[in-house]
């Protein structure tokens, strides 16, 4: 079956029509007391993060300018790279939902400047997100898939390097500075909060300006090595990470256990990522916040297929289901239970899960 | 004409958390606030059809388990992203150790 991700095509409409958009999605039993200290908030282990994440940032990049524009700069471009262009996309998405700390101005305060260093109209973004939670890998209702089917292996490989991601982000800024919205954008961004999305396109506009300007003046690309290009040379961490969540899983299902993956990761990474490998968990429970993911992990792993075991696990496992998609769309990997797993309903599913499942 | 319906017992609901009242065909959230006092409005959030009860009291706020809205339960204004409806809200009483709802005849 060929797929149509327009937000705005046939997909779309069979989607919203069969019930699978907006459905009820399948959740495992946490008793109301657990789920309850689960979702407690608190400030202090975003705080810690942060100002780890801030000092490392401001020492690396200082490092880099320092021995600009010797090539033993380099290791703390990159370490400063995956900083800013990879982990800003983890603060983007838990500030966004809210749960990174207790405070709001706190959210509202990384939010902005995650979803400025990674490119994503904040207000633009939030609403994506929400339809990404709403209708995770519907297609035609998602814009959030990361990997359609066919995959575009050109495109998935190139966004390593920010190539594809980074440009579509700045041409929106563009597009959505001259004071118009894209039609998809208005097709999950309510008219009211689109006056915000032209305000903040042109506040960074000007930032982006500026410093172009500075590097002009300077005769130096040195200015955009800090600003805009690590959102390039940073990227591969996030898109690594990013590409196991769904990638060569199910799609049109209303169970996060058949189309989301948790992976177990080494610490490092977890910084980086916030903890997001918990990926199955945070979608059945986006509540919860990323410092307690491993808790609710230990929780519901019964219920659960069993995590990958690491990222190159995980890549052996998804990189071939992908090209085996490049003949025939329909195919997934379809992740065994556990013995105390409540099962799959099949049934609910039969339509999406088809005659290629495994 | 208001029709009291006894929803729950006061000891039903922790400080600080809500529970689900089904009544009528219709569904409500009952909450009892961190300074003692007991709140009622509409079970479903406004921005899906997604109950708030599986959702966390903070202070004077619920937040929507689904996309992290937030209203404030006393008024029902809507506080938070995603949601932008307020929520519908419903007298409460307290008779002895019992919650009543107050519902439209
Ligand atoms: S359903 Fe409540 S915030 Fe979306």
């Amino acid at each position: 079956m060929t797929r149509d991700y327009s937000l705005l095509g046939p997909d779309a409409r069979r989607a919203i029509e069969s019930g699978l958009a907006a459905a009820a999605w399948y959740h495992t039993d946490v008793p109301r007391k657990e789920m309850k200290a689960l979702m407690q908030r608190s400030d202090g282990p975003a705080i810690r993060d942060t100002v780890i994440l801030f000092a490392a940032m401001v020492g690396f990049a200082g490092l880099g300018i320092w021995l600009w524009p010797s090539p033993w700069s380099a290791p703390f471009w990159l370490a400063y790279g995956v900083l800013y262009g990879s982990a800003m996309d983890s603060r983007w998405h838990e500030c966004g939902h809210g749960t990174a700390f207790k405070t709001p101005w706190m959210n509202n305060a990384l939010y902005g400047v995650a979803c400025f260093m990674i490119v994503r109209n904040p207000v633009t973004w939030r609403w994506s997100h929400t339809r990404h939670h709403t209708d995770t890998y519907i297609v035609g209702r998602d814009p959030e898939i990361a990997i359609m089917r066919p995959p575009a292996f050109l495109k998935v490989i190139g966004n390593f390097l920010g190539i594809f991601d980074a440009w579509n982000g700045w041409s929106r800024m563009l597009l959505n500075a001259t004071g118009r919205i894209h039609p998809e954008e208005a097709d999950y961004v309510p008219a009211s909060e689109q006056p915000k999305v032209i305000r903040i396109a042109r506040i960074w506009t000007a930032i982006y300006a500026a410093t172009i300007a500075l590097a002009l003046a300077m005769g130096s690309i040195l200015p955009l090595m800090v600003i805009g290009l690590p959102r390039l040379y940073g990227a591969w961490h996030h898109v690594m990470t990013g590409l196991l969540q769904h990638g060569g899983l199910a799609d049109n299902v209303n169970d996060h256990r058949l189309n989301s993956r948790t992976v177990y990761i080494n610490p490092v990474s977890r910084f980086i990522y916030w903890n997001m490998n918990y990926h199955v968990e945070h979608h059945m429970f986006p509540m919860v916040p990323y410092h307690a993911l491993p808790r609710l992990h230990a929780l519901i792993r019964h219920d659960l297929p069993a995590p990958s075991p690491s990222i190159p696990a995980a890549f052996r496992e998804m990189w071939p289901a992908l090209r085996r998609q490049l003949a025939n769309e329909d195919y997934y990997l379809k992740r065994a239970l556990p013995a105390t797993a409540r099962p799959y309903r099949d049934d609910f599913h039969s339509a999406a899960l088809g005659a290629a499942a495994e | 004409m208001t029709h009291w319906i006894d929803a729950c017992a006061t000891d039903d609901i922790d400080e600080e958390d809500l529970i689900r009242f089904d009544h009528g065909g219709a569904s409500y959230a009952i909450y009892h606030s961190p300074d003692g006092q007991f709140y009622a409005t509409a079970g479903h959030c406004t921005h899906e059809q997604v109950h708030l009860a599986d959702g966390l009291v903070m202070g004077h706020l619920i937040e929507c388990p689904k996309h992290n809205g937030q209203f404030d339960y006393r008024t029902g204004e809507a506080k938070r992203t995603p949601v932008c409806i307020a929520l519908k809200t419903y007298p409460v009483k307290v008779e002895g150790d019992r919650v009543l709802i107050g519902l439209g005849a």
